[in-house]
C-alpha cells in the first residue's frame, strides 16, 4: 500500500479490472478499491468460486470473465477488497473503509468504475418479503448458488429479465409467469434500430434462443402489463394485474421485479460532474468524453456507471480510458496512445451498436417511473409514500432538494439511491415540467456509514 | 402573464429572515414580493443546526434574543407550525477548573447587565441533567428554556405563513441591479423588475453585495460551516450541548438522531455557492464527542452538510436602516447565529419600516460601523 498512486481505480467488475490490466502495462502505479470479496463486479461476481456443476447455466458469456480477472491478478496493482467508498473529493483523495480502518488515499487520476444498479420498482406491496430485483436474484445464484423458491413470477422490462427467466428454467425452478410491461408498440419503435443491432448478431441470436426457451417452457406470458401490484399479508403470494383486457392474478412465493438498470451515479454526483438525460431508459449519465474524462479534471468513468452499455463495453472503455489516463500522466506519447486506441474504439462502437435497439425494446415501464398510487412506498429508509411526496409538491416544492428538506425523502442510509429517480419523476410528472428541469438529489457524504469511533481514527492523506 | 410590478415592500432574500420580515409587514397590510435567488431557505436558514440559544450570547444581542425566545415558546401562533421547537435547554459544560472560571465570568458578566437566564450548576445538578456525561464534566452554564427546533419545518412554516397572508415570492432569479427613481426603488431581477419605495435586504451570507448596490458599505466573509447527522438511537440526552473550551456541540433531535457540530469549517466552492466536507474536521470533532460520550462509537454518521454563513468582523448582524431617507433596510450578516432571532427580527424590521422605530437598542448593529 502507497499514500499516492498514480490510478486509483474504484470497481473491479470488467471496466476497473482491463482498466487495471493495461494501465500497469503502461506502468501507472496502480491500486484498484472494490466493495466485493473477490474480483468480477456484478457480471462476473464471485467468477473465481463459481461451481463447476453450475457451468452451463451460467453460460460462455459469464465465464468470459475468468481471463479477465486471471490477467488482473496477474497485472501486479495493487487490489483492496471488502473496501467502502464513503468520500471522494475533487483533490482526488478518496476515503475508504477497509478492515474497519478509515483512509484516505491520494491519486494522480481517478477512474471511477462502479457499474449499474438496479432501478427501484415501487408497486404496490414491492417491499414484501419474497419480492426482489431480478438482477438481484441472479447476484444470489451467482455468489451463494441460492435459487428463489417457486413458483416464480419475472415482472418488469428489460433484456436481463430475460436472462434470469432462463436461468431459473435451467435450474428447474417453477416460473409461473412472465409478465412484461413493454409490448408490441415497443418493438415498432425500435425497428429502426433494428439495422444497427445486425452489426452484433451474436446477441440477437442469444436473444432469440432466451425468448425460444420461456416458449418451450410454457411459461404464461403477458406483455403490456399495467396496474401491477403485489398481494399478500406477511410476504408475497401474488403479482395482480391487467392484461389482455381484463385483470389478472398469478400466484407466486418469489416476485422478481425488474425494470432495467441505471448507473450508479453516487460518485460522479458526489464530485459535481456535469450529467446528461437519457431519455430512452429515463437515467441521468455523466457526460464524457470519448476516453471517459469527466467535467472534473483528474476523474474518468468507464462502464456502466456511465451509461448501460454492457460487459464487454465497459472492458473496451476500462482499456480506452487507461490508455488516455496513462498519455495524461506522460507515460505514453500521442501516438502511442492513438495506435493503442484505434482497434478498441472499433470494437467499442460495434458493441454498442446493438443499445439502441435493446433500449427501445424494453423502456421502463411507466408504473415503475411514477407510481400511480398514493400509497405507494417510495423512499424505504424514512418510509415516505409517493403522496407524501406529493404533498411536499403541493405545498411548494420544486426540487428533489426541497422535497428532500420538507419530507427526508433521500436523507436515509441509502442517501437518495433507492429514491432519488423516482422523487424526481414524481415531482416532474406533478408540474407538468420535463424531467430535467427538476434537477436531482445532491449527495452528501459519507457515501455509506461510517461510525463516529472509525471516523475518529481516520487515517489522514497528507 | 400578467405580473403585478409595484409593491410596498420588496425584500430580497427568502430565507428565515426575508420570510419572517414579509410576514411581520403583511401582517401591517403592506403589499410585499420577497425576490429569492435559489429557493426559501436553501441556504444557511434551512441547513443550519437548529439550535436555539441565548446561552452565551453576545452581549449585545441578548435583548433581541430574550424577545426572541418569548415568540419560539407560542411559535404556533406567528406560524401555524410548532417548527419542531423544544424547549429542552442548553448547557455548556466545563471540564477542568479553568472551564469553570471561563464560565463563571461569563455568568457574572450577564449578571451585572441586569440578565438572570443564565445560571451555573455543579458537578451533580449536570450529571443530573445529562446522566451520560459520567464524571467528565465538573459543572456547567446553563440556560432553561433554551433549546432547539426544525430548520427546514420552520422555513416551510414561514415561507407558507406568509404567502397565506398574500406575500407573492418569486424563486429562481436573483437581483441584477437596483435603481432608484423619485419616490420608487425599481429592482431587477431575470428579465423583469419591480417597483417599491421600500427595499429589505435580507440576503444572508450575499447581503453585502445588495447593500452595495444600495450604496451602503459592509463587511462580510462567507464561510461554510459543517454537520453531521447520525443513525438513530434510543433517546439519552435532553439539553442540547456545547463546551466552554472544546468544540464539542450535539443535540439529539425528536426522531432520536444526533446533529454534531461546533463550528466545523466546510469547503466552500469556486461559485460561492455549494459547500464540500473536509474529513480531518469532522475527524476532530468525532473524536470529541467520543472522548465525552465513549459508547457513542459505533454510531454510524449518515450525512454531513454545511451551509454558507455571512461573517462580520465583530460576529454582529447588521440590523436596520441604509442611507438616511433612502428607503433600504438591512438585516443580514448574522455571522452563524440568526436562525433563533428569525422572529423578533421581522417585527423589528416592520416597526422601523411602518413606524419609523423600535423598542430595541439597534446602536451595535448598524451597516456604517464598518466605514473605513
Amino acid at each position: 500500500m502507497k499514500s499516492l498512486y498514480d490510478l486509483v481505480i474504484i470497481g473491479a467488475g470488467p471496466a476497473g479490472l482491463a482498466a487495471a490490466v493495461a494501465a500497469r502495462d503502461f506502468g501507472l502505479s496502480t491500486l484498484v478499491l472494490d466493495e466485493q470479496q473477490i474480483p468480477g463486479g456484478q457480471i462476473y461476481r464471485s467468477i473465481e468460486k463459481a461451481l463447476t456443476e453450475n457451468t452451463p447455466v451460467l453460460g460462455k458469456d459469464y465465464f468470459h470473465g475468468q481471463k479477465l480477472v486471471e490477467r488482473f491478478r496477474q497485472a501486479g496493482a495493487d487490489y483492496l477488497p471488502e473496501a467502502t467508498i464513503w468520500d471522494l473529493g475533487r483533490d482526488l483523495i478518496v476515503s475508504c473503509l477497509v478492515d474497519n480502518q478509515a483512509r484516505q488515499i491520494r491519486a494522480r487520476h481517478i477512474l471511477i468504475a462502479v457499474g449499474a444498479m438496479e432501478r427501484p420498482v415501487p408497486i404496490p406491496g414491492w417491499t414484501l418479503p419474497g419480492v426482489m430485483g431480478a438482477a438481484a436474484a441472479d447476484i444470489l445464484f451467482k455468489s451463494c448458488d441460492m435459487i428463489p423458491e417457486g413458483p416464480v413470477v419475472l415482472a418488469g422490462s428489460g433484456p436481463l429479465q430475460l436472462l434470469v427467466a432462463c436461468r431459473l428454467i435451467d435450474n428447474g425452478v417453477k416460473v409461473a409467469g412472465m409478465v412484461e410491461t413493454n409490448g408490441f408498440g415497443d418493438n415498432l419503435k425500435a425497428l429502426p434500430h433494428f439495422p444497427g443491432a445486425l452489426r452484433v448478431p451474436h446477441y440477437l441470436i442469444k436473444g432469440l434462443s432466451m425468448l425460444w426457451k420461456v416458449r418451450q417452457a410454457g411459461i404464461p406470458a403477458f406483455r403490456n402489463a399495467t396496474n401491477l401490484r403485489v398481494e399478500g399479508d406477511e410476504s408475497a403470494e401474488a403479482l395482480c394485474f391487467d392484461a389482455r383486457g381484463k385483470a389478472q392474478k398469478i400466484p407466486a412465493k418469489t416476485i422478481l421485479l425488474h425494470e432495467g438498470v441505471v448507473p450508479n451515479l453516487q460518485l460522479t454526483r458526489l464530485l459535481g460532474c456535469e450529467h446528461q438525460w437519457y431519455e430512452p431508459q429515463r437515467y441521468w449519465k455523466p457526460v464524457l468524453d470519448s476516453w471517459g474524462q469527466t467535467s472534473v479534471n483528474g476523474i474518468s468513468v468507464a462502464g456502466d456507471a456511465g451509461g448501460v452499455f454492457g460487459a464487454k463495453t465497459a472492458e473496451a472503455a476500462g482499456h480506452l480510458a487507461a490508455i488516455d489516463i496513462s498519455s495524461r500522466l506522460q507515460a505514453l506519447s500521442a501516438q502511442e496512445k492513438a495506435s493503442a486506441a484505434a482497434p478498441l474504439l472499433k470494437e467499442r462502437a460495434r458493441e454498442m451498436s446493438i443499445r439502441p435497439f435493446l433500449d427501445t425494446v424494453f423502456p421502463p415501464g411507466r408504473q415503475a417511473l411514477v407510481p400511480p398510487g398514493n400509497e405507494t412506498l417510495v423512499c424505504r429508509c424514512e418510509e415516505l409514500t409517493a403522496g407524501q411526496i406529493r404533498e411536499a409538491v403541493a405545498l411548494g416544492a420544486l426540487s428533489p432538494g426541497q422535497v428532500k428538506a420538507q419530507t427526508r425523502a433521500g436523507m436515509g442510509p441509502c442517501q437518495g439511491r433507492m429514491c432519488g429517480l423516482t422523487v424526481a419523476e414524481i415531482i416532474a410528472a406533478s408540474r407538468q415540467v420535463p424531467l430535467a428541469e427538476v434537477g436531482h438529489l445532491r449527495v452528501r457524504p459519507p457515501l455509506k456509514p461510517i461510525t463516529l469511533g472509525q471516523l475518529a481514527k481516520l487515517e489522514i492523506a497528507e | 402573464m400578467n405580473v403585478d410590478t409595484q409593491f410596498d415592500v420588496v425584500v430580497i432574500g427568502g430565507g428565515l429572515q426575508g420570510c419572517s420580515v414579509a410576514l411581520h409587514l403583511a401582517h401591517e397590510k403592506k403589499r410585499v414580493l420577497i425576490i429569492e435567488r435559489d429557493s426559501c431557505g436553501q441556504h444557511a436558514s434551512g441547513v443550519n443546526a437548529g439550535g436555539l440559544r441565548r446561552l452565551n450570547r453576545l452581549v449585545e444581542e441578548i435583548p433581541l434574543s430574550m424577545a426572541a425566545q418569548k415568540m419560539w415558546h407560542d411559535i404556533e401562533s406567528l406560524v401555524g407550525s410548532d417548527c419542531g421547537f423544544r424547549p429542552t435547554g442548553q448547557v455548556r459544560i466545563a471540564s477542568n477548573q479553568e472551564d469553570l472560571a471561563t464560565l463563571e465570568e461569563r455568568a457574572q458578566k450577564t449578571r451585572l447587565l441586569g440578565y438572570r437566564h443564565e445560571e451555573m450548576i455543579n458537578a451533580e445538578a449536570l450529571r443530573k441533567m445529562v446522566p451520560a456525561i459520567g464524571n467528565r464534566g465538573v459543572g456547567a452554564l446553563i440556560c432553561r428554556g433554551d433549546g432547539f427546533a426544525d430548520p427546514a419545518l420552520t422555513c416551510l412554516a414561514f415561507r407558507l405563513r406568509a404567502e397565506d397572508l398574500g406575500v407573492t415570492i418569486r424563486q429562481g432569479s436573483g437581483v441584477s441591479a437596483i435603481e432608484k427613481n423619485n419616490q420608487n426603488w425599481r429592482v431587477y431581477t431575470g428579465a423583469h423588475s419591480f417597483d417599491a419605495p421600500t427595499i429589505v435586504n435580507c440576503a444572508g451570507a450575499w447581503g453585502d453585495r445588495i447593500a452595495a448596490m444600495a450604496g451602503d458599505h459592509s463587511s462580510l466573509k462567507k464561510t461554510a460551516l459543517a454537520l453531521m447527522v447520525t443513525a438513530r438511537l434510543p433517546h439519552f440526552i435532553d439539553p442540547v450541548i456545547g463546551h466552554a473550551s472544546r468544540k464539542l456541540s450535539f443535540k439529539q433531535m425528536s426522531n432520536g438522531t444526533l446533529v454534531i457540530g461546533g463550528a466545523l469549517k466546510g469547503i466552500l466552492t469556486e461559485n460561492q455557492k455549494d459547500t464540500l466536507i473536509d474529513f480531518p474536521q469532522m475527524k476532530e470533532s468525532a473524536e470529541t464527542v467520543c472522548s465525552f460520550f465513549p459508547f457513542l462509537k459505533d454510531l454510524p454518521v449518515v450525512r454531513c452538510w454545511a451551509g454558507i454563513e455571512g461573517m462580520t468582523p465583530d460576529k454582529l448582524p447588521i440590523i436596520g436602516p441604509g442611507k438616511a431617507g433612502s428607503g433600504v433596510f438591512h438585516a443580514f450578516g448574522f455571522s452563524a447565529h440568526g436562525y433563533q432571532l428569525a422572529p423578533i427580527i421581522g417585527r423589528v424590521m416592520t416597526d422601523l419600516i411602518c413606524r419609523g422605530k423600535t423598542e430595541f437598542d439597534l446602536e451595535a448593529f448598524r451597516i456604517n460601523r464598518f466605514l473605513p
